[in-house]
């Protein structure tokens, strides 16, 4: 994408107001999708974001400015405006000596975006539309959506850094609507993997995209859900947000030293019912949340959150890690080039019990069993969280029984924690996942097995 | 490249324009070609503990292109503006027409003559105040906020933003628009110990240049609401009358608009279609979405189709008088766009209200507050996203605020949710205020009472 010799020049540019360290961060993205709708492939779309992010930093004080020029022009323009914040810096001048380092990929990509047959796009679509119009009559509407996308990126900074990484990301969508007496109600299935086109060959669309609008059959007969606190069974793999929200935000290391996460000073402490082993490993080859170096050009890592219970340690940056002559933990994610790094999760997992998963269920004796959970967020301050019940039952001594209507959970994150009783044999990754902190998106995994919480709220209306 | 077509005195408009007409005028017999292209310029400063944490100055562009034939659509889009890169997009987007179906509705907008309204919405000192004036904003507004009160302990962030930008549309059915306008905000989260735990609250304020903004307004804001949630426990369980202020109302009421929208009527997705001339909210609500009122921070003279945004009525007290179209869903009800287009540079247009309102009803919070018996004033909603489904109308979602008892205002709570459905939402509001806020969404909200919501809780 740039020379090495022009990332020198633009990263000297950079410090010459007295800049501590110098980024260039640069992306090349393209995407293709395709979306069915209303039983029509309605459009394909392409788009192309090319760019580069520079930053400097001075003390506490980071100036950054973006640009999609990427001659050498562009990039020393750009560099001149980051380094504005930094003019109070002394004035040194530092050459910078490039060492490139390339870091495997932690998948295998076998067929790029750019060699899929558009026609491809469009078969798969119409066939999870008509698979999902063939579930039953009530299924009113289908909506199906289906892309892949290619990341290049390039990262060097003054510590002499030059690396870059390419992210091949695939998925698919299938959102089913049933329209029945009791009015309209809708199901989703939606996959993604870190991985091409061959995603395709390991998957039944016909299945897929049934079970999508098997979802919104059954929660026709749904019943109100329940108000108030019941014990919860979460089913292995979307109950992975779970601990996104409940404490993986928590743990992120900016938000710790703002003093605005309730696991602050607890690295050591038993957090956690002993039965928790919390991961975050960017290095999961095909998960969503997956890269071979992180935004800020650190290898991805396997990190230890929490271990039987007891915090081991927060997320970090790089420059967090730098100032602290830390190893990097492979954390620093941006959503793109026009936006600064943070510490951010990737592929955030609770390790699987040894209880199977059946007993947990026959162990209840009224409580909800929420197969699916949707999108969730957290106040990481007081450790409140909420997020959406897509698929759930109600359970009644010891069995499944009721579907019910959606309506959100909460709790608090560190009552959460410690209410866990029993934890699943099984274990499963949950659907693709994009996480947003400061108004910035970026692809995320997350995933756990089937496991119970002695009392969690129901945001329900039925008594 | 923005470099050519913004500057010291903002983005060109004309520029934007040549592109966007060049474009269109590529369309051969038979095929229409839309181009929406923006550019603009931005600057954010987060302040932290006195100090700039990041200060960010960038500008950035972006192209889209639709290409029809045939009944069917192809789209691309780009963030250069460059010869060889709008050449491609022009191309990707053509490659990817024939790969679509055929949709006897589908079209670009065409010239409907309604003049569109004169808005000044453009404030050069946005360009013009000095990057270190906003510097200093920021820093104040963290400074106002800790020094507040004693149990401030600090702030999670302090910023101040703004932004100009420009953008044109043309097609080759003769659709010409462009304009520019600016905004710019501050705000801050402020963090207070609560036993172990701590709380975390914020404001801000908005304007379309930093001299309309109010930073002690911001920091009152995030001072109030955070001191209000101290001591926050855990509700019972109940059934009580909620009281939601101007900025709740105005999210909810974003929530619903989106209900209203004529692509979701045309596809069967949302529960008010088939019910126009029908009660579908209280007989105290009067809804309209009026982009030509410049008091709304949503406020544009064109959608982004570029046809003239004008007055929409929606809900006349209580009855559903119409939905919002674009070109597409309007061809395909048989009606005409209401010019509710919406888009951005990577994406076709849907259908999005501007600026709605409430029509003012009488009082203000503190009056209406003092007619609820047993009610919850909700100072956030949480979840809106997982937990409110506008195809079904399931409403659940979390909140934290303040209990009502006997007309006063009694204990925070927290960890509670809310639960019903917008259908029953929309027909329970019994009163409705008269104290107009805009927000940076652009709705103008009133304060609203809704009772009959199951509180969960304890």
């Amino acid at each position: 994408m740039i020379e090495q010799p022009v990332l020198e020049r633009v990263l000297h540019t950079a410090l010459s107001t007295g800049g501590d360290f110098a980024e260039v961060f640069a992306e090349d993205r393209q995407n293709g999708n395709g979306m069915l709708d209303d039983g029509r492939v309605e459009q394909l779309t392409s788009g192309r974001d090319r760019g580069a992010g520079i930053r400097v930093v001075v003390g506490d004080t980071t100036g950054f400015a973006h640009t999609a020029d990427l001659s050498e022009n562009g990039l020393r323009t750009a560099a001149t405006a980051a380094s504005a914040a930094a003019r109070e810096g002394g004035g040194g001048v530092r050459e910078v000596a490039l060492t490139r380092t390339d870091v495997p990929s932690p998948n295998d990509v076998q067929v790029l975006p750019e060699d899929v047959a558009k026609g491809d796009q469009v078969e798969i679509l119409r066939r999870a539309d008509a698979a999902a119009r063939a579930a039953g009559g009530e299924i009113s509407q289908v909506t199906a959506s289906i892309g892949a996308g290619r990341k290049r990126v390039l990262i060097a900074n003054s510590d002499g850094l030059l690396t870059s990484d390419d992210q091949v990301r695939t998925f698919l969508s299938v959102n089913a609507v049933a329209t029945g007496d009791s009015g309209m109600q809708t199901g989703r299935k939606t996959i993604g993997h870190t991985i091409g086109w061959e995603l395709f060959d390991r998957i039944d669309i016909e299945d897929f995209a049934g079970e999508a609008a098997q979802q919104a059959i059954t929660k026709l007969r749904a019943r109100p859900a329940p108000s108030g606190e019941l014990p919860v069974v979460i089913g292995a793999g979307s109950g992975g947000v779970l601990f996104h929200e409940a404490c993986g935000h928590g743990l992120e290391k900016d938000l710790v030293d703002k003093g605005a996460s309730v696991y602050a000073g607890k690295v050591g402490e038993q957090v956690a019912s002993p039965l928790v082993t919390l991961v975050d490993d960017g290095t999961i080859g095909e998960e969503w949340g997956a890269f071979a170096v992180d935004d800020e050009g650190s290898p991805a890592r396997r990190n230890v959150l929490i271990e039987n219970g007891v915090l081991t340690d927060y997320m970090w940056d790089f420059l967090r890690n730098r100032k602290e002559g830390r190893p990097n933990s492979g954390n620093g994610r941006r959503q793109s080039y026009k936006h600064l790094p943070m510490v951010r999760m990737t592929n955030t997992f609770l390790e699987a019990g040894d209880t199977d998963p059946d007993d947990i269920i026959a162990g209840t004796e009224r409580g909800v069993y929420v197969a699916k959970l949707g999108g969730g967020q957290v106040n990481t301050a007081s450790g409140d969280f909420v997020f959406g019940m897509v698929e759930a039952y109600l359970i009644e001594d010891g069995e499944i029984t009721e579907p019910l209507r959606e309506g959100n959970l909460i709790g608090n994150g560190p009552q959460c924690l410690r209410d866990i009783e029993v934890i699943g044999n099984d274990f499963a990754f949950g659907g693709p996942g994009t996480c947003g902190k400061d108004g910035q998106g970026v692809p995320v995994g997350d995933g756990c097995p089937t496991l119970r919480v002695s009392q969690l709220t129901i945001g329900g209306t039925a008594a | 490249m923005s470099a050519t077509v913004s500057n010291d005195a903002g983005t060109s408009v004309d520029a934007l324009e040549r592109i966007a007409e060049r474009v269109a005028a590529q369309a051969v017999d038979g095929e229409q070609v839309e181009a929406y292209v923006s550019a603009g310029t931005s600057t954010n400063v987060d302040a932290y503990e006195g100090e700039i944490e990041s200060l960010t100055q960038a500008g950035s562009s972006g192209l889209g292109i639709r290409v029809i034939a045939d009944g069917r659509t192809g789209f691309a889009w780009a963030t250069s503006l460059e010869d060889d890169i709008i050449a491609e997009t022009l191309a990707e987007a053509r490659d990817n027409r024939p790969y679509a179906e055929p949709d006897e509705w589908a079209g670009m907008a065409e010239p409907d003559g309604v003049e569109p309204a004169q808005l000044d919405i453009h404030r050069p000192e946005v360009l013009t105040t000095p990057v270190d004036d906003k510097v200093a904003m920021a820093i104040e507004l963290e400074a106002m906020v800790r020094g507040a009160d004693p149990r401030v302990r600090g702030v999670r962030s302090a910023s101040y933003h703004d932004a100009e930008g420009a953008y044109a549309i043309a097609t080759s059915t003769g659709i010409r628009a462009g304009g520019r306008s600016t905004g710019a905000y501050v705000s801050v989260s402020a963090l207070a110990d609560d036993g172990d735990a701590s709380v975390i609250a914020g404001g801000y304020s908005i304007g379309r240049s930093p001299a309309e903004l109010s930073l002690s307004e911001a920091a009152d804001d995030a001072v109030s609401r955070l001191l209000a949630k101290i001591g926050s426990t855990k509700p019972e369980s109940g059934e009580v009358t909620l009281v939601l202020e101007p900025r709740l109302t105005s999210t909810v009421l974003g929530i619903i608009s989106g209900m209203l929208g004529g692509e979701a009527v045309a596809k069967g997705r949302t529960p008010f279609a088939d019910r126009v001339g029908e009660q579908i909210g209280s007989p105290l609500l009067t809804i309209v979405d009026d982009p030509t009122n410049a008091d709304s921070p949503g406020a544009e003279p064109f959608d982004d189709e570029g046809l003239a945004t004008r007055r929409v009525p929606l809900l006349k007290s209580g009855v559903l008088e119409g939905f919002l179209h674009n070109s597409y869903s309007a061809r395909r009800a048989g009606t005409a766009s209401t010019a509710s287009a919406a888009r951005g540079f990577s994406s076709r247009p849907g259908i999005s209200a501007r600026a709605l309102t409430v029509e003012p009803g009488e009082g203000d919070l503190e009056s209406l507050v003092a007619q609820v018996d047993n009610g919850v004033l909700a100072s956030a909603l949480g979840g809106l996203h997982s937990g409110v489904n506008p195809i079904s109308g399931d409403f659940s979602v979390s909140v934290e605020g303040l209990r009502i008892r006997d007309g006063q205002r009694a204990e925070p709570i927290k960890e509670a949710t809310l639960a019903s459905t917008l259908q029953r939402l929309l027909l329970d509001v019994s009163h409705v205020g008269a104290d107009v806020e805009w927000q940076p969404g652009g709705t103008g909200g009133v304060t609203l009472l809704i009772p009959g919501v199951t509180l969960s809780g304890r």
